[in-house]
């Protein structure tokens, strides 16, 4: 039976509907906060019921029945499979390596997926100070595949991020494993325009899939490196009816993630 | 009765001291906000404040000047976005505030160590980062079984802790359950701890549940019955977070001067978590948690 295809969508939408989509039924997956929360629930209601939701604060097997506001909210604890000290998050589950799929974003991603989330500007004087790692940075290390969702933009998407939060495919100019790091690194950006991959040989961030109605000079007018494109350009499927409602009506109505 | 019941008040007088390293832990959860009103109502200075997560309580206390320096992994209002008093005292030239900043694995680490009495904690981590640039207490070893080079950090050893639980008996037998954070690690790392609860049971209720009890008595200085001592952070079974506030903070923080007046109304001019919470008449009608008790289990043999 063909599915139905939502009549109307936003770009936010589709970029939450395509993170959504990468994640496979029963993974076991390290949930951020924001649009990575909301991308994972809408997962698990839709083609990924049996998804394990790790939180860092310690909740394994969340289900949520609100969209958490944090990820410390009592809501992940109620009716989860366990609940574990934040030892044990870090060194029996992330470090033993047992997550499958970490997500996440920030203020600042360079070309070869490094993120930075502590500061604008130089440490030591910052011109605006940001929250830090939290676990941002074994997540990035350790998760078997990163998956990275951020809206595009030039003040966003940067040649150069001006600090090393959570390492990418080339932190530093180095090679990803010159001390055992046992993740892959960044395996996709989801953006609000299209899906950026690390090229396998250079891991630098090319363009694998554009979504309907964005151009490619649009994608390359909000980045902020010289952008290549893969040949051939994918695309992707739409969201469906069933997608766009849950996302509106249940899980986000506020539009507290969405905006 | 073991003579640790004390007030909040007297608690603080007695074990929380100028220019002491402190602690005030809890994940989003039960994060004790009337340990850190009272600690800025006795005007304590030159603390070090240690945290994974500074939240609102440490914008508070950064803002009334109770801080040195920080030790942290997360500087945000979770969800919201900035916590503007951090911000200001970092962003400013030359910065008020000192910064030791880690990543929650290795404030995790750092606490654990301390709580073995180890001096440091071995971990892979930090490959390809910046962190370890910018904290030089960030190092590495190698392992002397395999070579492999490992990233540590030092143990931490607070002169305070403070952690919020559910219920305690009189000798400081603390039970916790939900997100349970590093309460338990942060608690034994260090050298005084008050615990504050929502109630006091008898010592036969902490024994009919003995795997609930995260912290023993032995490891506790001081008892505080407190209910409502954590809000707006929460207590599963007890109280919803108030997402509202941690909101409505953002409005509030962005402005030194209407942070000053929330201080002075919610702070300085209350004397107990008591006060608070009559100021705050609605809250308990508000966030009251909704019932899910669990089956329980049979200690029997």
């Amino acid at each position: 039976m063909a599915i139905e295809t939502a009549a109307d969508y936003t770009l936010a939408e589709l970029m939450t509907v395509q993170a959504s989509r990468e994640i496979k039924d029963g993974e076991v997956i390290f949930v951020g906060i924001g649009l990575p929360n909301l991308a994972c629930n809408l997962a698990r209601a839709t083609h990924a019921p049996n998804l394990v939701l790790i939180y860092e604060s310690g909740a394994v097997g969340a289900v949520p029945d609100r969209v958490p506001p944090s990820i410390g909210d009592p809501a992940l604890v109620t009716g989860s499979l366990m609940v574990c000290g934040m030892s044990d998050v870090f060194q029996l589950i992330l470090q033993n390596g047992k997550i499958q799929v970490g997500f996440l974003g920030g203020a600042q991603l360079d070309r070869y997926g490094n993120i930075n989330t502590t500061v604008v500007g130089p440490y030591k004087a910052p011109k605006v100070r940001l929250p830090g790692s939290g676990g941002a940075c074994e997540i990035a290390i350790h998760a078997q595949r990163v998956l990275i969702v951020m809206k595009l933009s030039k003040r966003t998407f940067l040649e150069k991020v001006d600090y090393i939060t959570s390492p990418g495919t080339r932190p530093r100019g180095a090679e990803r494993g010159g001390v055992a790091v046992p993740g892959r690194g960044p395996t996709k950006v989801i953006t609000d325009m299209g899906i950026l991959e690390p090229d396998a040989k250079t891991g630098e961030l090319v363009l694998t899939a554009i979504y309907p109605g964005v151009t490619v000079d649009k994608v390359r007018e909000n980045i902020g490196w010289p952008l290549a494109v893969a040949e051939p350009l994918g695309g992707v499927d739409l969201p469906s009816a069933a997608e766009i409602r849950l996302l509106r009506e249940k899980l986000d109505p506020q539009r507290l993630h969405i905006k | 009765m073991s003579g640790k019941l004390l007030s909040m008040k007297e608690a603080v007088a007695r074990f929380v001291h100028d220019g002491d390293t402190a602690v005030i832990e809890g994940f989003t959860h039960l994060i004790c906000f009337a340990a850190g009103h009272e600690i800025i109502r006795q005007g304590r200075k030159g603390l070090t404040l240690a945290r994974l997560t500074p939240d609102l309580i440490y914008d508070q206390m950064i803002a009334a000047g109770c801080a040195k320096k920080l030790i942290f992994s997360w500087a945000g209002n979770p969800g919201i976005g900035s916590l503007h008093a951090f911000r200001r005292a970092v962003e400013a030239q030359p910065p008020r505030l000192e910064i030791e900043e880690y990543s929650h694995f290795g404030m995790v680490a750092r606490m654990a160590a301390g709580a073995a009495n180890l001096p440091f904690w071995p971990m892979r981590n930090y490959t390809g980062a910046d962190i370890p640039s910018s904290n030089p207490l960030i190092k590495t070893v190698a392992c002397p079984y395999t070579g492999e080079k490992l990233a540590t950090v030092p143990g931490l050893r607070p002169d305070v802790t403070i952690i919020h639980a559910q219920r305690a008996d009189a000798s400081g037998n603390t039970q916790i359950w939900g997100l349970m954070g590093v309460q338990k690690e942060a608690a034994f790392a260090s050298k005084r701890v008050i615990v504050a609860v929502e109630e006091i049971v008898d010592e036969a209720v902490i024994r009919s549940d003995p795997n609930r009890t995260l912290i023993p008595g032995f490891q506790v200085d001081a008892v505080v019955h407190e209910p409502w001592g954590a809000h707006p952070s929460y207590a599963q079974g007890y109280y919803d977070r108030d997402n509202d506030f941690y909101v409505k903070w953002d409005g509030i923080a962005r402005d030194e001067a209407s942070l000053a007046s929330y201080l002075n109304e919610f702070v300085h001019g209350v004397k107990d978590r008591a006060e608070y919470m009559a100021k705050n008449a609605a809250l308990a009608g508000r966030l009251k948690a909704k019932p899910s008790v669990c089956a329980g289990v049979d200690y029997g043999y």
